[in-house]
């Protein structure tokens, strides 16, 4: 099974500058986990201390952003893709 | 008027500096957001981001429609030459809560004021790391005015 992962340009340090890479996971957090293990640096970037999807991050199963669907527990299946990007924001 | 150590510049045509200025003015007294994609060191597309927080101290790209705009930008092979929003009531200066959430360090974050509302003022900034540095703008080749405050 391998889900398609869109990599934005500040994370590409952590994919030797892929911008897409692929991964594993029923769930996006096996997914995150999965990626983690290949690409150090993933989880810490996604997730903070709490276990939370950081607040400015957005991560989107195809079009739908993951807040709407079910957090980390989004469930995944073979050919999804997900997309990462930092939220766009400020004063 | 706040000033930064000018590293650089960036370069507009008219048509699109007036685009940022016009879409700016479209949502008085909230502030708008958009992006701009570049080729081979030309303007791509310019493309205006609903502001999802709808505030007039406050901006949130929707995430969707950011979404599509940077799959495009990714899929063309394009860059993100710049990101922007206006401040309706305050000078062309990043906020304390721009540099924190700028996460685009590759990006130039341009800011367009209508402080004073009959003289709109365009300045682009470098924001990595905390650290704010400016681009002299210049539009068709001439500095564009940076205001007085």
């Amino acid at each position: 099974m391998a889900i398609e992962v869109r990599v934005p340009t500040i994370l590409r340090k952590h994919t030797d500058g892929e911008r897409m890479v692929s991964g594993d996971g029923q769930t996006l957090a096996q997914l995150i986990e999965d990626l983690d293990a290949r690409h150090p640096g993933m989880r810490d970037a996604l997730v903070d201390a709490e276990g939370q999807l950081h607040r400015f991050i957005n991560v989107y199963v195809d079009d739908e952003d993951v807040r709407f669907l079910g957090g980390l527990h989004t469930p995944l299946a073979d050919g999804d893709k997900v997309s990462i990007l930092p939220a766009v924001a400020g004063g | 008027m706040t000033r930064a150590q000018i590293e650089g510049r960036l370069d507009l045509d008219t048509e699109t500096y007036q685009a940022l200025v016009d879409h700016a003015r479209s949502d008085f007294p909230f502030e708008v957001c958009g992006l701009l994609a570049a080729h081979e060191g030309r303007l791509a597309k310019h493309f205006e981001i609903p502001n999802a927080a709808r505030s007039m101290t406050y901006y949130n790209m929707d995430p969707k429609a950011m979404l599509h705009a940077m799959n495009e930008i990714d899929d063309q092979g394009w860059d993100l030459l710049a990101i922007y929003h206006s401040h309706t009531h305050t000078e062309a200066f990043p906020s304390a809560t721009d540099v924190e959430l700028a996460f685009y360090p590759d990006a130039v974050y341009l800011i367009v004021s209508l402080q004073d509302a009959e003289s709109p003022v365009i300045r682009g900034f470098d924001i990595v790391d905390g650290r704010i540095t400016e681009r002299a703008v210049y539009v068709d080749g001439s500095q564009a005015p940076v205001g007085n405050r």
